[in-house]
C-alpha cells in the first residue's frame, strides 16, 4: 500500500525532519546532516519508485484525510508531477552531498538551523509539485519562499539585503497569484485543478477569468523569474552561500515554471491559454526579451556566480518560451530544458562553490591556466555543463534546443527561432571567456618555460565536493545521448488540447 | 460607470489599499514603511476574500438544528475564512522573517533607508 | 547501380569510435610519450583498415548501415557506409596515418607544449570527421559537425599566443554561427520533409514550396556548410587559424574542417535537395556565383601573400571552391569532377602544408621573401612542393589534372562556358602564386642556410609519400581504392535520371 501513500510522503518526510532536525539537535549538533541527507536519500529513491510506479500503473490521487475533492485537498502524482519530483530530489540529493564540507565552512556552527529550513524548502518545492488544490499550492509556494529567504540570508555580507528585496518582491508574486485564485475560486466555486479545468470552459467568457489568469501569469513569472520580473535573482544567487544557491538556482525557479506550466495547460487548457487570449504570445515575448538581456547581462559580468546568475534568466526564459508556444514540441523543450537546465546549473553553482573554498572567490579575472592543473576534474565538470549550456551536441543542452526550435518552426515563429540560435552564440561567448582563462596561458603573463607549471600539484577538492559536479556533468552526457527515452515519456505527460 | 461603484465600496475600498500596499513596497525608502506595505498589501487580499464571501441574511455556518444543512444559502460561505486563517499565518511569518532580515541589516550596515544602505555597501 | 543494397554492420561504428576510444589511453599515457604516440599510430591504423574493409561491398552498391540509438522521435543516430561516405573517409583516415607520423615528427623536433592535449584532440577530431562522413542523416551530421568544431579549438588555440588566441575567437565565432544556421535549416526541412535522411537524389522531391522558402532554406544551408566549406565571405577563419602548429593545418584545413565543409555541402546538394530542385528553383546559380567568387578572389589574395602558410590557406579557399563548382555545374563530369577533386586536393594541399611545416621547423622561416636557396638544402621537400604546386595548377600527370579535366568536361555538358574561364583562369593564377616560391628555392641564392640539412626522417618520409600519391593517381586514378570508380558512380546516383 505504500505506493498510494507516495503523494503524501514526500513533502510530509521533509516536513517530519525539518522539525526533527532542531528537536534532536538540541542535544547533538552533528545529527543535523546525517538527518538531512538521509531524508533526501530516503524522498530522491521513492521518487525514483514513484516515477516507476505511475508510468507503469498511471496516476496515483491521494486524499488528505480522506476527504474526497472538490472538498478535500486532493495530491496528483501523475507522469508529470513524478517527473519533476524525481528530478529535483535527484539534484537535491547531489548537491546536499556536496554540503558536506561547503554547508561546514559557508555556515560553520548554525548548521542544526540551518539544514532545518533546506528541509522546509524541498518540503515546499515537493508539496508545490504533487498538490492538486490551488491554495495549497500557495502554501506550499509560500513555505518554500520563505525558507529560501532564511537560505539566501546567511551568505555573505550583503546578503541579507538581497533576501530583503527577493521577500519584497517574492510577497508581491505570491499575493498576486492569491488574489488570482480568488478570483478563480469566486467564479467556479472549486479550487481544485481537476475540477477547476472541467468548470472553466463554461465560464471562461468572464474577464475575472482572464484577470485571474493574467494575475497568476506573473505572480510565477515572479517566481520563476521571467524577464522584466527577475530583479531579485541576481543579488540572491550571487550571496548566497554556495548550497543555498545550489538549490535554489536549479531547483527554485524550475519549480515555479512547473507550477506555470501546470496551471496554464491543465487547468485554464490550451485552447484558452494559447487561442481565445494571446496570453501565451505574451509569455513566449518576454521570455524571448529575457533569453536575450540575460545572455547579454552574463557577459558583462566579471563574477562567475553572478555570471550563472544573469545565465538563469536567460535559461528560464527557453522553458518559458517553450510553454508559450503552447505546441507539442514546444512542451516537450520547455520540459527538457527544466531537467537539463537544473543539471547544468547545479553543476556550475557546485563548480564556482568550489572555487570559492579553494581561492577564496570565484572572479572570472583571477582564474588563470594553473586551474587545469589544480582542479583538474572540476574543471573538467565545468567545460562539459558549459559546452552543455552552449548547445553543442550529444550533450544534453543541445537536443531542449532542438525541440525547442522545432516547435518554433511549427509556429512558423522566426523570431523565437533566431532567439534561440542567437542566445546559443552569447552563451559560447561567456563560457569560452572562462574556458580560455583556464585552459590557455594569457600572453600577458607569458613565461618561456614549463617548469612553474610543472610544479603545481594537483589540489582537487575533496571527493564530497567533487563526485557530485561530476556526477552531473556525466549526468549531461548521458541526458543527451537518451533523450529519446526521457522524450517518450513526456509524450505521455502532454495535457489534453497540445 | 456608476454601477461599478455603486454596492461595490468593499471592493474600491479594497483596491484603494492594494495600491497603498504596493506603493509602499516599491516607492518607499525605508526598509521598515516597505514591510508596512506589505502587510497592507496582504491584508487587502485577505479582506478581498472575506469580503467576497458575504452573504445577505445568512448566518455564521455552525450547524445548528433549526436551519437544515440542505438550505446552504443560510449559510456564509466558510471556506475563504478557512483560506485566511491560513492566509494570515502565512503573512505573519512574512513579515516575522522580513523583520529578522531588517534586524541583520541594521546590525551589519547601521542603517534601514535604501539609499544609504547601497551607499554604504560599495 | 540503381539500386543500392544496404546490410547492417557494426564496422562503421566501430570506425567512428575507434580513436575515441583511445583518447583516455593517450590522456592517461601523459608521462610517457612514445606509448602515447603508439595508440595515436595504432588508432589511425586500425581505422583505416576498419575503412577499407567497407569498400569491397562499397564497390558492389552495397552499404553498410547502422543505427546507434534513436536521438530524437523518429530520428535516428545513425551512420551509412554509401559510396560517398567512404571515398571521403578514406582520404582522412588514410591521410591521418601521415600525419601522426608527422605531427610526432614535427611537436617533437619543435618541443611544442601540452602534447597530450594536442593528440586526445586530434584523435576526437579524426572521429568526428569519419562520423561525418558516415552519418546517414543530417541529425548526425550536425552533431558530428558541432563536435568537430569543438575538438578543433584546442587545436587552433594550440600556440597560446595572442595570435592563436584571437584565431580561436574567430573561428567560434564563424563555426559556431553554422552550427546554429545548420540547426535551423534542419528543423526547417524536417518540418518540410518530414524526414531528415540523405538520399542520393534529394529528400524534397514531390514537394510544392515556394521559391522564397525554399531559397532561404538552402541559403541557410549554404552558410552552415559553407563557413567549413571556406566559401566568401564566410572564409576568413580559415587564413587566421593558420596560426595553429603546421600539422594541425595541414590534416584540418586541408582534409578533414574543410573538407567537412565540401563534404556538406555536397551532401546538401546532391543527397538533401537534389539536382531536380536545385535545377528547377535556380539554387544552382546562387552556389555557382559564390563558388566562381571565391575561386577568383582567393586566387588573386593568395598572390599577395608573403606568409607561406596564409598563402596556403587561400588557395586552399579558392580550391574547396573548385569543388563546389563541380558540385553547382549540375552535370555527370562536374559532379564527378567535383568529388574527385576532394581527393586530389587533399593529396596534394596536404603535401605543401607538410613542406611548409618541415620548413618551419628545420629553418624557422615562414615567409615566402626568405626561402631563397632552400631547394639546395631541403631538395627532397623543395621537390616534393613542386609536386604538389604543379598538381594544383592542373599539370598533367598529376592527379589535379584529372579533376580539372572533369570539372572543365563538365562545364562544357552544363554549357556553361563561363565556368570553362573561371577555371582557366584560376590555374593560371595558381601557376602565379605557386612557381615564385619554387623559382626562389631553386634558383636563386642563399645565404646563411650552410649550417642547415634536410629536414628530419620522420617528416620528410611522409611529405615524399603524399607527393608520390600525388602522380600516382593522377596516372592512375582508380590505383588501390578505386576513387575515381567511386566519385563516378556517386555522380551517376545523384544524377541519375536527371
Amino acid at each position: 500500500m505504500i505506493e498510494k501513500n507516495i503523494p503524501a510522503i514526500l513533502p510530509l518526510i521533509f516536513l517530519a525532519a525539518a522539525l526533527l532536525i532542531p528537536l534532536l539537535g538540541v542535544w547533538k549538533k552533528a545529527v543535523a546532516y546525517p538527518i538531512a541527507i538521509l531524508t533526501v536519500l530516503a524522498a530522491a529513491s521513492v521518487s525514483v519508485y514513484g516515477f516507476i510506479y505511475v508510468l507503469l500503473n498511471g496516476t496515483i490521487r491521494y486524499f488528505f484525510g480522506g476527504w474526497a475533492p472538490p472538498i478535500g485537498i486532493e495530491y496528483v502524482y501523475d507522469p508529470l508531477a513524478s517527473f519533476v519530483a524525481l528530478v529535483i530530489n535527484f539534484i537535491a540529493l547531489l548537491v546536499l552531498t556536496h554540503g558536506y564540507h561547503a554547508v561546514n565552512i559557508d555556515v560553520k556552527d548554525r548548521q542544526v538551523a540551518y539544514y532545518s529550513v533546506v528541509m522546509l524548502l524541498l518540503a515546499g518545492f515537493n508539496g508545490m509539485i504533487i498538490t492538486g488544490d490551488l491554495f495549497n499550492l500557495y502554501v506550499f509556494i509560500e513555505i518554500s519562499s520563505l525558507s529560501g529567504y532564511a537560505l539566501i540570508a546567511v551568505g555573505e555580507k550583503r546578503a541579507p539585503f538581497a533576501a530583503f528585496r527577493y521577500l519584497i518582491i517574492g510577497t508581491i508574486g505570491a499575493s498576486f497569484y492569491l488574489l488570482g485564485i480568488g478570483f478563480l475560486y469566486f467564479m467556479s466555486g472549486t479550487l481544485n485543478m481537476n475540477d477547476l479545468a472541467s468548470i472553466l470552459p463554461y465560464i471562461k467568457d468572464s474577464p475575472a477569468i482572464l484577470v485571474s489568469l493574467i494575475l497568476i501569469v506573473i505572480g510565477l513569472g515572479i517566481k520563476m523569474a521571467i524577464f522584466p520580473m527577475h530583479g531579485w535573482l541576481p543579488d540572491s544567487y550571487t550571496y548566497a552561500p554556495t548550497t543555498s544557491s545550489s538549490l535554489i538556482a536549479p531547483i527554485g525557479t524550475k519549480v515555479g515554471a512547473y507550477a506555470l506550466l501546470r496551471l496554464v495547460l491543465f487547468v485554464f487548457g490550451v485552447e484558452y491559454f494559447s487561442k481565445d487570449l494571446q496570453v501565451a504570445e505574451l509569455l513566449a515575448i518576454f521570455s524571448c526579451g529575457g533569453i536575450i538581456y540575460g545572455s547579454v547581462m552574463a557577459i558583462a559580468q566579471k563574477e562567475m556566480k553572478r555570471m550563472l546568475a544573469y545565465s538563469s534568466i536567460a535559461q528560464i526564459g527557453y522553458i518559458g518560451l517553450g510553454i508559450g508556444l503552447a505546441n507539442p514540441l514546444g512542451f516537450i523543450g520547455a520540459l527538457l530544458h527544466l531537467i537539463n537546465h537544473a543539471f547544468m546549473k547545479a553543476c556550475l553553482f557546485l563548480v564556482a562553490g568550489n572555487l570559492r573554498v579553494k581561492t577564496g572567490s570565484s572572479d572570472i579575472s583571477q582564474m588563470d591556466d594553473s586551474f587545469r592543473k589544480k582542479y583538474p576534474w572540476t574543471m573538467a565538470a565545468f567545460t562539459v555543463a558549459a559546452l552543455s549550456m552552449v548547445g553543442i551536441p550529444p550533450l544534453a543542452g543541445f537536443f531542449s534546443k532542438w525541440y525547442l526550435a522545432l516547435g518554433t518552426i511549427e509556429n512558423n515563429s522566426w523570431f523565437y527561432l533566431a532567439v534561440i540560435l542567437i542566445s546559443s552564440l552569447l552563451n559560447a561567448v561567456y563560457f569560452f571567456r572562462i574556458l580560455e582563462k583556464v585552459y590557455m596561458r594569457s600572453p600577458e603573463k607569458y613565461i618561456p618555460v614549463d617548469s612553474d607549471i610543472a610544479e603545481i600539484r594537483n589540489e582537487e577538492v575533496k571527493p564530497s565536493m567533487l563526485l557530485p559536479a561530476v556526477a552531473l556533468a556525466v549526468g549531461l552526457i548521458v541526458l543527451g545521448i537518451f533523450n529519446v527515452l526521457l522524450v517518450d515519456q513526456i509524450y505521455k505527460m502532454m495535457p489534453a488540447g497540445l | 460607470m456608476f454601477e461599478l461603484i455603486i454596492g461595490h465600496y468593499d471592493y474600491l475600498f479594497i483596491v484603494v489599499l492594494i495600491t497603498i500596499g504596493l506603493y509602499g513596497m516599491i516607492i518607499k525608502k525605508n526598509l521598515v514603511k516597505k514591510v508596512i506595505g506589505m502587510s497592507i498589501f496582504q491584508s487587502a487580499i485577505i479582506l478581498f476574500y472575506i469580503s467576497s464571501a458575504v452573504k445577505s441574511d445568512a448566518t455564521v455556518p455552525i450547524l445548528v438544528d433549526e436551519l437544515s444543512t440542505a438550505e446552504v444559502i443560510t449559510y456564509i460561505n466558510p471556506l475563504p475564512h478557512a483560506l485566511m486563517l491560513t492566509a494570515i499565518v502565512v503573512g505573519v511569518a512574512t513579515v516575522g522573517v522580513a523583520f529578522a532580515l531588517l534586524v541583520l541589516i541594521y546590525k551589519r550596515y547601521n542603517t534601514l533607508d535604501e539609499k544609504e544602505l547601497i551607499e554604504r555597501m560599495k | 547501380m540503381d539500386i543500392f543494397q544496404t546490410y547492417n554492420s557494426i564496422i562503421p561504428f566501430y570506425a567512428v569510435m575507434i580513436s575515441l576510444a583511445v583518447v583516455p589511453l593517450i590522456i592517461l599515457s601523459d608521462k610517457s610519450p612514445n606509448l602515447r604516440e603508439f595508440w595515436t599510430i595504432a588508432a589511425a591504423v586500425i581505422k583505416f583498415i576498419l575503412v577499407v574493409s567497407l569498400l569491397p561491398a562499397a564497390l558492389e552498391g552495397k552499404e553498410a548501415v547502422y543505427s546507434i540509438l534513436e536521438i530524437s522521435p523518429g530520428i535516428e543516430l545513425a551512420l551509412k557506409a554509401d559510396q560517398f561516405g567512404i571515398f571521403f573517409a578514406l582520404i582522412a583516415s588514410g591521410l591521418w596515418i601521415f600525419t601522426s607520423f608527422y605531427s610526432i615528427g614535427y611537436v617533437r623536433c619543435n618541443k611544442e607544449k601540452k602534447q597530450t592535449r594536442y593528440f586526445a584532440s586530434f584523435a576526437v577530431c579524426l572521429s568526428a570527421t569519419i562520423g561525418i562522413a558516415f552519418a546517414a542523416n543530417l541529425l548526425t551530421f550536425i552533431i558530428f559537425y558541432e563536435v568537430l568544431t569543438i575538438a578543433t579549438y584546442p587545436l587552433v588555440i594550440h600556440k597560446e599566443n595572442r595570435e592563436a588566441i584571437s584565431a580561436g575567437r574567430k573561428y567560434l565565432l564563424y563555426t559556431l554561427s553554422a552550427g546554429a544556421v545548420l540547426i535551423a535549416a534542419a528543423g526547417l526541412t524536417y518540418s518540410y520533409t518530414g524526414i531528415l535522411d540523405f538520399a542520393a537524389g534529394g529528400i524534397f522531391g514531390g514537394l510544392n514550396l515556394s521559391q522564397g522558402s525554399i531559397t532561404v532554406l538552402f541559403m541557410l544551408f549554404l552558410a552552415g556548410v559553407g563557413v567549413k566549406a571556406g566559401i566568401m565571405p564566410l572564409h576568413s577563419w580559415l587564413p587566421a587559424a593558420m596560426a595553429a602548429p603546421t600539422p594541425v593545418s595541414a590534416l584540418l584545413h586541408a582534409v578533414a574542417v574543410v573538407k567537412s565543409g565540401v563534404f556538406g555541402v555536397v551532401r546538401v546538394v546532391g543527397f538533401v535537395f537534389g539536382p531536380e530542385v536545385m535545377q528547377s528553383y535556380g539554387l544552382n546559380k546562387i552556389l555557382f556565383v559564390f563558388a566562381a567568387a571565391t575561386i577568383i578572389i582567393a586566387s588573386l589574395i593568395a598572390l599577395k601573400q608573403d606568409n607561406l602558410k596564409k598563402r596556403l590557406a587561400y588557395s586552399t579557399v579558392g580550391h574547396l571552391s573548385y569543388i563546389v563548382l563541380g558540385v553547382a555545374l549540375l552535370s555527370p563530369a562536374g559532379f564527378t569532377g567535383g568529388i574527385f577533386h576532394i581527393a586530389t586536393h587533399a593529396t596534394m594541399k596536404i603535401t605543401l602544408f607538410f613542406c611548409a611545416g618541415a620548413i618551419y621547423v628545420n629553418l624557422h622561416k615562414e615567409n615566402i621573401s626568405e626561402l631563397d636557396g632552400i631547394g639546395k638544402v631541403m631538395p627532397w621537400t623543395m621537390a616534393a612542393f613542386t609536386i604538389g604546386s604543379m598538381g594544383l595548377a592542373g599539370i598533367p600527370p598529376i592527379n589535379g589534372f584529372v579533376s580539372k579535366w572533369f570539372l572543365g568536361t563538365g562545364a562544357l555538358q552544363a554549357d556553361m562556358n563561363i565556368a570553362l574561364i573561371i577555371l582557366l583562369l584560376s590555374g593560371l593564377l595558381n601557376a602565379g602564386y605557386f612557381f615564385p616560391i619554387i623559382h626562389r628555392a631553386f634558383f636563386r641564392e642563399g645565404n646563411g642556410l650552410e649550417k642547415h640539412k634536410e629536414a628530419s626522417m620522420m617528416m620528410v618520409i611522409p611529405i615524399m609519400i603524399t607527393a608520390f600519391l600525388s602522380v600516382l593517381f593522377g596516372l592512375y586514378p582508380d590505383m588501390f581504392f578505386n576513387f575515381f570508380e567511386i566519385a563516378l558512380s556517386v555522380s551517376n546516383s545523384v544524377m541519375k535520371g536527371f
